[in-house]
């Protein structure tokens, strides 16, 4: 086979560099639109090229040719690749969504040529965090999307965005902080922070230290996550952007927080002392937010709360510590991207044809826009969990994965998490009932739906149904990964032949200075 | 054999600037959140220092003997923090500035849907007495909730309705 590691950087370079082309052409819009739409496809393409590719093993490309543990490596394995392909896809249909809004709107409240800049740095931040073989970088990949979403959740400035937007930067902030503190901790405690590296060392250091570095790392990407009690942040925060954002938001920046605790927990400690919290963590979580959903009156809210809730299932699938629990968190995640994204995405165009999203105030939409009811019918049986769509699978695969654990504690998460998806299903019929169904307080006209933004929801939701039909082939490929991360040898040993240096050329490093203990990282 | 004992100045100076910042972080105006971000951030600047070992010669390769040299990693890392925190800075001046423009302070407020949720176990109460209301053109509960939702709407009158409701 060829080289194709030429690849693994294109996510990240394709929409930066079009982000500074987007910016420089803010004169004009139309070209703006065809750099980022192109940009966009190009990722999507290449992410797919990488899924099949990375199925044979890691790709893992040594930035500027310095060797792997002291330089910055970008590493794809499947989980990444599967992560880059499914977000690389909803940011795609997000973006063709978020133009033909604009363009039916004709003036948004948002200034639109720093939206395109904007938008591709976040997908370029996410990707990062997605690729990158080191702690720190997976750093530097939160603060580029966290510093684009800042700017796209307070877009035009009005007041309700900029109180929304309060809560959300310092909270950001604060975790960011806290990651900082847990990398410092890290280094000194083992003298790097690449991920193949750290997973070398970590076992040589005493427990306590490695039970510190764990309990750092894991609450840094819980606030990022939204894992509860961490969480209380995100429902006030999403609602007021405009729905393309908080679509891509809710489709992708949490699950960027639980990807990061997938990696950790499994590459670097895999004897997994934290589980039994994760585990209470994704009970509280699950039940806590649901019951929030249920209190809601706002469609938006409601969602960002289930969006919460569901954060749930996945950390239950990581706290599992099993080939099938990862096998059906990494599943669940896939399928939550597409679906929430969709579900936003359509509540978008509710607000449009209803003129709110209060469902006090909504009602009578079925027979206004009988195509939204469907539209919005089947994402919300499909997050709910009904047979046989792709969260129904995704959620059969947890309670599997959790009664073959078999302790108490699973089978409480079981019962937990079959009784919330029961609650999620009530939240989101009465909310569809309430918003289609209830006689209106005033009659609206009926509204045209362009079709560029139904198109790009409808999209989504086919996504979510072939995420259904292919089941198969789809579960197979996250099982490998799965089993992959419990292996983790084909990581290391990818990023670190023979627990060596990696394959770039770093001069002035002698070999022997290289993997010495006392060397340090060659510089002592 | 690296000296790797911490600077015991470096760790004053770090449990000063967090100590600072935490406290800032808890008031709720937020120029001062913003002050207690840029001191959590230098306080997490310095803990890299510590974790690059005891001060050495510079990392210049050739310059110092390898023996000798402190580690540059932490300190590229350190560079890299910075100028994020930096960034950061800005932009929530800059937030803190448009709150300003908007409501002549810059108080970091409650979510006015919460407020609205935790009151609906008042309206809860009145609704077993609203089946007497109901007929003689009283305000409805579906009514009430769609007042108080005008709340977000920042309309003055509405929200004195919606407080007398809750009494």
């Amino acid at each position: 086979m060829t080289d194709w590691t030429w690849l693994v950087p294109l996510p990240v370079v394709v929409p930066l560099s079009a982000a500074g082309l987007a910016l420089a052409l803010y004169r004009r819009p139309t070209l703006q639109r065809v750099v980022s739409v192109v940009a966009l496809t190009i990722v999507v393409v290449v992410s797919g090229a990488l899924l099949v590719l990375a199925d044979e093993g890691p790709l893992v490309v040594d930035v500027g040719d310095w060797a792997a543990p002291v330089g910055i490596n970008l590493v794809v394995d499947r989980l990444a690749a599967l992560m880059l392909t499914v977000s690389a896809t909803v940011t795609l249909c997000v973006l063709l969504y978020s133009l033909a809004q604009g363009q039916e709107d004709d003036e948004e409240s948002a200034p639109i040529s720093i939206f395109h800049p904007t938008y591709l740095v976040l997908t370029a931040g996410v990707a990062n965090a997605f690729l990158s073989g080191d702690l720190f970088n997976i750093y530097v990949g939160f603060e580029i999307l966290l510093a684009a979403s800042f700017v796209l959740l307070t877009l035009g400035g009005t007041r309700e965005r900029i109180r929304a937007g309060t809560i959300y930067v310092v909270m950001a902030l604060l975790s960011s902080v806290l990651f900082l503190v847990a990398l410092a901790a890290t280094y000194a405690a083992t003298g790097t922070v690449n991920l193949a590296q750290l997973a070398l060392r970590l076992p040589e250091i005493d427990p306590g230290v490695r039970l510190l570095l764990q309990v750092l790392l894991v609450l840094a990407f819980a606030i990022k996550a939204a894992v509860f009690p961490l969480s209380a942040w995100l429902p006030d925060s999403y609602p007021t952007a405009p729905a393309p954002v908080t679509a891509v938001f809710a489709g992708l920046l949490t699950k960027v927080g639980v990807y990061a605790i997938i990696r950790t927990q499994t590459l670097l400690f895999p004897e997994g002392r934290l589980d039994d919290v994760l585990m209470w963590a994704a009970l509280a979580t699950m039940v806590v937010a649901i019951l929030g959903a249920v209190a809601q009156d706002d469609i938006k809210r409601l969602l960002s709360f289930t969006l919460v809730s569901h954060i749930g299932y996945m950390v239950f699938g990581i706290a599992l510590s099993t080939d099938a629990g990862w096998t059906a968190a990494i599943y669940y995640v896939a399928h939550h991207i597409t679906v929430q994204t969709a579900l936003f995405l359509v509540v978008g165009l509710v607000e449009r044809v209803g003129g709110s999203t209060s469902l006090t105030r909504l009602g009578g939409l079925a027979k206004i826009a009988p195509v939204l009811a469907v539209l919005f019918f089947v994402p919300a049986m499909n997050l709910a969990g009904i047979p046989p769509l792709s969260g129904f699978l995704g959620k059969l695969g947890l309670l599997e994965a959790g009664v073959q654990v078999g302790t108490p504690l699973a089978y409480v998460l079981v019962a937990g998490s079959v009784v919330t998806s029961l609650l999620t299903l009530y939240a989101l019929v009465k909310a569809w009932n309430k918003a289609f169904w209830q006689v209106p307080e005033e009659q609206r006209p009926p509204t045209h739906l362009p079709f560029g933004m139904v198109g790009p929801a409808a999209a989504l939701i086919v996504a979510g149904l072939v995420l259904t039909f292919a089941a198969g082939p789809l579960y197979a490929y996250t099982e490998r990964a799965a089993a992959a991360l419990a292996e983790r040898t084909p990581y290391v040993d990818a990023v670190l032949p023979d627990g060596k240096r990696g394959k770039g050329v770093s001069v002035d490093v002698t070999e022997e200075a290289a993997h010495g203990d006392d060397a340090g990282e060659g510089h002592g | 054999m690296i000296d790797m004992s911490p600077n015991l100045v470096l760790v004053a100076a770090i449990a000063v600037l967090v100590t600072a910042g935490v406290y800032l972080l808890l008031e709720r105006s937020l120029s001062r959140v913003l002050v207690g971000v840029v001191l959590l951030g230098n306080g997490a600047n310095l803990l890299f220092l510590v974790a690059g070992g005891a001060a050495g010669r510079p990392p210049i390769v050739g310059a110092t003997p390898e023996g000798r040299m402190s580690d540059p990693l932490p300190q590229a890392m350190v560079l890299t923090a910075i100028v994020i925190t930096l960034g950061l800075s800005a932009f929530l001046l800059a937030m803190a500035y448009r709150s300003w423009q908007l409501h002549r302070h810059d108080e970091v407020q409650d979510d006015v849907e919460d407020r609205r949720i935790a009151r609906l176990a008042a309206i809860d109460e009145r609704a077993t007495t609203d089946d007497d209301t109901e007929g003689t053109g009283g305000p409805t509960l579906d009514e009430e909730a769609a007042e108080i939702r005008d709340e977000t709407d920042e309309g003055a009158p509405a929200r004195t309705a919606a407080e007398e409701a809750s009494r």
